[in-house]
């Protein structure tokens, strides 16, 4: 075991697929010789060569149909996009190409890549390099979708994403990167001695579909992924409630018996993510919850979200959920 | 199948750390390449000037050939002022990023004569369409510092009410279009700005810049494919600065020719020492000449270095050699202008020691005033509402819900 943020724990994911596997190949803007602008990718071209980690045109297009290619010819491209934002020129390759070549093709073809994508808010990034958009892939067939947390399960689901033979959009919560975020910006801890930073040094895999119970409790289930994760934790230690916190680390496909399982127990559940409220992933959770748990729930299912407008530069701390929108939640769900 | 040893090719940069840097010196001279007539040129008659360079500089500081654009002294003082502003204006910036004053900066360093220069060759009712490496247009359009200075901080006078991070300037009054950060989205969407002023029957140009690297993008070849299809009065530039980040020009195109490119499309494409600011005007102005006579778009290659780092947040000794952009052929845009005025005997060393005491102390004042108005490590910030304000032009109900969802909880 060795404490790695997750900058490092990514970094040592790709190292072991791009020691176990030929076919893994790395590539995007600025991932070669620099290392990346996150430094994700730091240190992998010296180490595994020019031909298997390198810098691509700046054209997400290009870069996405590129994968797509390699990957239908033998390959298994991880690439990377520098900002969430920034994955749109590349949308309709994802949504039309990648997400259905193996259905359209009768399952002759399929091209297994996994993008990389820094994603969420918290660094003051404004309208574009802020977003969350994992509701704009959850939303179209054929992709697997994972959101990360914490440099234990960065690690082990970007390896499960890269072996899988099904494309992945694969989110990373930017402001996670070098410590978690409990929703202060002037407390800005480091992964150092969190239980979650130690991380092996040998291969492993989270299976993609799991959740993670982050915390265990009674009275409320909280529900989130990324970066909002620790927010919660945060919200329930704020808010005096025993819940359940299940951090979700797979949205497509979800692990919904841990959310049943649990909601079955608590009767109360509080669903938080940062992207905008409208056709967010936390709408198909509650749609799911109702279905499936509606005799058990004692109230109204809470949602706590990024407001329905574009992200904001200098008021970003009133439009990403913090501990006290979360922790009113919890509380509101316990009335009744 | 035979399998062979793997060998994708991957281009390199010319240098990295701890190469010696070494530029071969230009073989291009001021004066080899003749003026053709902007209103009836061919796009194949600017083949030599798309595989040449327009110098009008030459590195005896004189001004010399068909495209020295005859500028008076008073105009080149003009220039000059402009561009000095500029990298002052830059640092005093960078320095406020540097107190947490600012949350991100991203300075012209080296390139300040490709907006000034350019947009000094417009009309006024031209339309500007930049990315965040232009925001010198503004100072040609009479914006000022303070306003200027608000933004970047995002405080309560920032026209864009703190949305948007440092450096994406809308400016309407100059005909200075909102900066966007995903790159390339502007060079597509200035063809159509083109195309309105032309349906409209208006004598309005648009003029637009894209960085090789963003040339790799599909809105630039939307540009090209567009302003040539239907002669959009568009002047299309690309601004060669060698750099995008840490990947070089090397990755943007497979044959390193950015002017060229403008040909096949049928273009009028011409390649221009972007550090001459001479050159640069006349290029613009014989752009706009042809755009304003229905000859349609030109496709410029502005040549020049990124002399910073890419923003505040980049350290380019990792990627590059520190000195690099002191071996550049082009040299240093604001030293050439100056030394071409000196060596005419319109200015002096003096001078531009004055000049530059005036402007430092003229962003300084700016400076104060802006952060009387509140500063990001300090505030005051825009109001919350300013979040849900203009989304749309009239809120619907589930914003305003949302907005008072927001109040409520700030009050608890
Ligand atoms: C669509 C998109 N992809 C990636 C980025 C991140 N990014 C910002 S600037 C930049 C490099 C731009 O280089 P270039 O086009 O040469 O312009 P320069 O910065 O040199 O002026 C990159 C990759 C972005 N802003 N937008
Ligand atoms: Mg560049």
């Amino acid at each position: 075991m060795t404490n790695m943020n997750m900058i490092q724990s990514l970094n040592n994911a790709l190292d072991i697929m791009l020691e176990n596997d030929d076919g893994v190949i790395v590539f995007g803007e600025d991932v070669g010789y620099f290392g990346g602008v996150f430094r994700t990718t730091d240190g992998l071209q010296a180490k595994h060569g020019e031909h298997r980690v390198f810098d691509s045109p700046l054209s997400e297009g290009g870069i996405l149909s590129a994968a797509f290619g390699m990957g239908l010819n033998g390959l298994r491209p991880v690439v990377e996009i520098q900002f969430a934002d920034y994955i749109f020129p590349a949308y309709d390759q994802i949504v039309n190409e990648l997400a259905k070549i193996r259905h359209r093709s009768g399952g002759e073809y399929w091209s297994p890549v996994t993008v990389r994508t820094p994603a969420g808010g918290g660094i003051r990034g404004g309208h574009h390099h802020s977003q969350s958009p994992e509701s704009q892939f959850t939303h179209t067939p054929g992709l697997k979708v994972a959101y990360c947390s914490t440099p234990f399960n960065a690690k082990g689901l970007l390896i499960s994403a890269i072996e899988s033979n099904d494309p992945v959009i694969f989110f990373e919560p930017k402001r996670c990167y070098r410590g978690p975020f409990y929703g202060d910006p002037h407390n800005v801890p480091t992964w150092e001695g969190h239980p979650e930073a130690e991380v092996p040094e040998a291969h492993y895999s989270i299976p993609l579909g799991e959740a993670r119970l982050a915390m265990e409790g009674d009275d409320c289930t909280v529900i989130s992924w990324g970066a909002m994760v620790h927010v919660c934790e945060q919200a329930i230690k704020d808010s005096g409630v025993s819940c359940d916190l299940i951090d979700l680390q797979t949205l497509v496909p979800w692990d919904r018996d841990a959310v049943v399982k649990s909601i079955e127990k608590t009767g109360r559940c509080v669903i938080v993510h940062e992207a905008p409220k409208t056709s967010g992933f936390g709408a198909e959770m509650v749609a799911s919850v109702q279905e499936r748990c509606f005799y058990h729930l004692e109230s109204p299912i809470e949602r706590v979200t990024g407001w329905d407008t574009p992200f904001p530069h200098t008021t970003e701390w009133d439009y990403m959920p913090g501990p006290s929108r979360i922790a009113a939640a919890i509380h509101r769900s316990q009335v009744n | 199948m035979a399998k062979k040893k793997p060998s994708l090719k991957i281009p390199d940069a010319p240098h990295r750390p701890g190469d010696e840097a070494s530029f071969e010196s230009w073989p291009w001279q001021p004066g080899d390449l003749k003026m053709p007539d902007p209103k009836n040129c061919s796009s194949e008659d600017t083949v030599p000037h798309a595989a040449g360079l327009i110098r009008v500089l030459g590195d005896d500081n004189k001004a010399s050939g068909d495209w020295d654009p005859g500028l008076d002294a008073d105009d080149l003082r003009l220039g000059l002022e402009y561009m000095v502003r500029l990298r002052i204006f830059d640092d005093r910036m960078m320095k406020m990023q540097r107190t947490g004053k600012l949350s991100f900066y991203m300075r012209s360093f080296g390139e300040e004569c490709v907006a000034i220069a350019q947009t000094m060759a417009l009309e006024t009712q031209d339309w500007i369409f930049p990315t965040y490496r232009q925001p010198g247009a503004q100072f040609v359009r009479g914006r000022d510092m303070v306003s200027m200075i608000c933004h970047c901080i995002g405080n309560v006078e920032d026209n864009i009410k703190g949305r948007q991070m440092p450096v994406h300037y809308s400016y309407r009054e100059g005909r200075f279009i909102s900066i966007s950060s995903p790159v390339g989205t502007q060079f597509s969407q200035a063809v159509g700005v083109a195309m309105a002023s032309q349906y409209r029957g208006l004598d309005e140009v648009t003029i637009t810049w894209i960085g090789d690297g963003a040339s790799a993008e599909g809105d630039y070849h939307y540009a090209l494919n567009f302003a040539s299809v239907y002669k959009a009065p568009v002047i299309l530039n690309v601004v060669n600065n060698q750099w995008a980040i840490s990947t070089h020009a090397n990755f943007a195109t497979g044959g390193g020719e950015f002017a060229s490119r403008g040909l096949p499309y049928g273009l009028a494409s011409l390649r221009v020492d972007g550090n001459d600011f001479l050159a640069l005007y006349s290029a613009t102005k014989w752009a706009r000449q042809r755009a304003a006579a229905g000859a349609g778009a030109t496709h410029i290659e502005v040549l020049t270095y990124r002399a910073g780092a890419h923003s505040s947040s980049d350290d380019p000794s990792r990627y590059r050699p520190g000195d690099e952009h002191t071996k550049w052929p082009g040299g240093d845009p604001v030293e050439r202008l100056r030394d071409h005025l000196i060596e005419i005997g319109e200015w002096s060393d003096e001078k531009h020691i004055e000049l530059e005491k005036r402007i430092d102390d003229e962003v300084m004042s700016a400076y104060k005033e802006a952060v009387s108005h509140g500063d990001l490590a300090t505030g005051p910030y825009p109001s919350s509402d300013t979040i849900f304000t203009e989304v749309y032009q009239e809120m619907p109900w589930h914003l305003e819900e949302q907005f008072n969802e927001m109040m409520e909880e700030s009050d608890d």
